[in-house]
């Protein structure tokens, strides 16, 4: 590699970076050029962690970044392309050792026109083939939720980002010193009280600590839910890495638990790990079956300190609801609040007449749609807002049942 | 309080000590225990409500003739009630007094005010600094009923045994105490506590050993009765229900059976007494009735080939 020319080759690299989502100014950039200056650039173990010390800083950038430098720095000729700014293809180079998938996302970020062109170039044929990328049998279950382009990836995350969830703190038990509190504290005071030795004893006050609760996500993933089981995986993703106390299971005709892989800060990562563990993505619905296991397994340990429960799900429901009631009833006993999203209810003239959704109905406290990102939104706000009393959000419905 | 026992040098003897307190053990439980008291590291157990967690603790401190120092967590626990509490009424009677003597000096006054003897102790500080020259058993029961936050807090006295307490400074343990936590997992308890233990999950026990438990906890009840009533229980666990009895439920059945004079199990006697094993209504509902008496049927059929054997 040219010395002279690594400066311009590392702006690039970051250009790739920042065109895959990690956050690369500027700035970032000089100081890479300045770590690489710093180390032997030939010991490519050394430039490779001055680049990352430089180029990233949280944990859950890493395998993207990972991923980039291997491609970036490996074929030559792709490099002398992207210096010249002239990129129209590139190759990705799917050896054996290559057995990671490249993250969608870097690929489009590497090959910024439409992927699938082939183009000869001297004695080297140079192929894309960013579908290739992923193994067969992720092509066949996974490819549901993770074809999502680039584009709408961005402008989701964006708008995930603002979703935080703020379910309404409820008291603790706990307190703090607070000015205005309605308690003394009379280890602050008697401490403040030392000050003066005595002469003067200020009250100090303190008051109920308020914490949001806990919150569980079971979401359906089956066949009839496909095209919303992506997009709400990204938000039960952020919403996961948002605060503590969350849990997530996804279910079609068993229940996973994907709380431990939707915790992995990076979201390929994560949907990559929920993707290994499910085995019945797009599937059949046994909403009682799953539900049953649910209470019998997790309930006691999720839902004990008062948890806030959305259940995802069109009600539709292979067993045709059986043994479903007894089953949301006793979740809904369980919880302290829980909220039914149906994708279905966008259509206005949603009736809830199938057997899954009858048996569901007069167990919630709250019915909402959740098929855009606006009605997330409006979830949000719903929960942050001081509660009604239980089942009042669906009182309506019930007349209609 | 009798003199301290020494500690048991091998899993055998733990077991033996354990089974001196009328506690039946298995071989993975009386390991774990004697781990935990030979290497001086918390040992925790997990399992469902009634299989007998804090006995565990309560006979431990029983037959090696130490102290038991309990605390019972629940949500809010905080340091003032867990670890120490400063007596305020004492310090403010100290102020007043000191007003009136004349006392100026601040730096004295401090210091006398935030002294040992204005310390009250809650129990975490109590098994610290117990006097004793046996080190007590500290059992903290029910531990993912507290927050987080207080989890945290235990990590320093759990992995140090010391307390910090600003006014005074660090408070270490001269021996560390035996400690016992249990949890029946309401909510799962952070690794990072977790790694500094020695986990143990206590499960249902098999049918000799509950009937051995059964012989010591509840000697007076007819060796008739005491079989078929475990037989029964295994079958009842076998089932698919929302909460399966435990051994505490097997023992006040005997006694509930006892009291109600019956010498041997009989469909009307189960029925009644349903409510002492099971504590759920839909798997009562479930059980009343043809299901108790299918599974009666059976207890019976298998104790009478077993005796015939």
């Amino acid at each position: 590699m040219n010395g002279g020319r690594l400066p311009e080759n590392i702006m690039h690299f970051g250009r790739v970076l920042r065109t895959a989502g990690l956050p690369v100014g500027p700035d970032q950039v000089l100081k890479a050029i300045e770590a690489a200056s710093a180390v032997d650039v030939a010991d490519r173990a050394q430039f490779y962690w001055a680049l990352h010390a430089a180029l990233v800083n949280r944990r859950g950038q890493r395998e993207l970044f990972d991923q980039a430098f291997h491609i970036f720095w490996r074929n030559p000729r792709l490099l002398e392309r992207m210096m010249s700014l002239v990129i129209p293809t590139s190759s990705v180079e799917t050896g054996a050792e290559e057995s990671e998938p490249l993250a969608r996302r870097l690929a489009e970020a590497l090959t910024p026109q439409e992927t699938g062109l082939r183009e000869r170039e001297g004695d080297e044929e140079v192929e894309i083939h960013a579908e290739l990328t992923w193994s067969d049998r992720e092509v066949l279950r996974a490819m549901d939720f993770e074809t999502m382009s680039l584009a709408e990836q961005e402008a989701a995350k964006r708008a995930m980002a603002k979703m935080r969830l703020p379910l309404r703190p409820v008291p603790a038990r706990r307190f703090r010193l607070h000015p205005r509190g309605r308690r003394p504290d009379l280890r602050a005071t008697l401490r403040g009280a030392m000050r003066t030795g005595g002469d003067f004893v200020a009250l100090r006050r303190r008051r109920r600590l308020r914490r949001p609760p806990p919150l569980v996500v079971i979401c359906d993933i089956s066949g009839s839910m496909a095209r919303y089981s992506r997009m709400l995986l990204h938000f039960m993703h952020a919403v996961t890495n948002d605060r503590d106390r969350v849990h997530c299971f996804l279910f079609g005709t068993r229940l996973t638990n994907v709380t431990r892989q939707l915790r992995q800060k990076d979201v390929d990562t994560a949907l990559a790990g929920v993707a290994g563990t499910v085995e019945d993505w797009s599937g059949g619905t046994r909403i009682g079956a799953s539900l049953r296991t649910f209470n019998r397994l997790w309930s006691r340990r999720v839902l004990g300190q008062g948890a806030v429960v959305l259940l995802i799900s069109d009600g539709l429901d292979r067993d045709s609801g059986e043994g479903l009631a007894q089953e949301i009833e006793r979740l809904h006993k369980s919880c302290r609040r829980l909220v039914w999203l149906n994708p279905l209810l966008r259509y206005d003239a949603y009736e809830p007449r199938t057997r899954g959704a009858v048996a569901l109905m007069p167990h919630v406290d709250e019915f909402r749609p959740a098929h855009n990102l606006d009605s997330l939104e409006d979830l949000a706000v719903a929960l942050g807002r001081e509660p009604a009393r239980r089942q009042e959000g669906v009182s309506e419905w019930l007349t209609r049942l | 309080m009798q003199t301290g026992r020494a500690l048991p040098q091998s899993v055998v003897e733990t077991g033996e000590l354990l089974e001196a307190g009328d506690y039946v053990s298995d071989t993975a439980l009386a390991t774990a225990v004697f781990l935990s008291l030979k290497l001086d590291r918390p040992l925790f157990l997990e399992g469902e409500a009634g299989v007998g967690k804090t006995e565990i603790a309560k006979v431990l401190a029983a037959t090696l003739g130490r102290r038991l120092i309990r605390l019972q967590c629940y949500e809010g626990l905080d340091v003032a009630s867990a670890v120490y509490e400063w007596n305020y009424a004492r310090q403010m009677i100290e102020i007043r007094l000191a007003e009136a003597s004349g006392e100026t000096d601040r730096t004295r006054l401090g210091r006398d005010l935030f002294g040992p003897d204005f310390l009250i102790e809650r129990p975490l500080l109590q098994a610290l600094r117990s006097g004793d020259a046996e080190p007590p058993v500290l059992l903290i029961d029910e531990l993912d009923r507290t927050d987080e936050p207080f989890e945290a807090y235990l990590l320093e006295v759990l992995s140090d045994f010391q307390v910090t307490v600003p006014e005074i400074g660090p408070i270490a343990a001269a021996v560390p105490p035996a400690v016992v936590i249990t949890s029946n997992r309401t909510r799962e308890i952070h690794d990072a506590l977790k790694r500094r233990c020695f986990y143990h999950w206590v499960g249902y026990p098999d049918a000799r050993r509950e009937l051995d438990i059964l012989r010591r906890k509840a000697p007076g009840a007819p060796a008739d009765l005491s079989r078929q009533v475990v037989g029964y229980v295994q079958k009842v666990r076998e089932l698919d229900l929302f909460k399966l009895p435990g051994i505490a439920e097997t023992i006040d059945w005997v006694h509930a059976l006892m009291q109600l004079d019956a010498v041997a199990l009989d469909p009307a006697a189960v029925n009644d007494t349903l409510g002492v094993l099971l504590k759920y209504q839909d798997d009562i509902a479930r059980m009343q009735g043809s299901e108790a008496e299918r599974i009666l049927n059976e207890v019976r059929v298998e104790l009478a080939a077993a005796g015939a054997a």
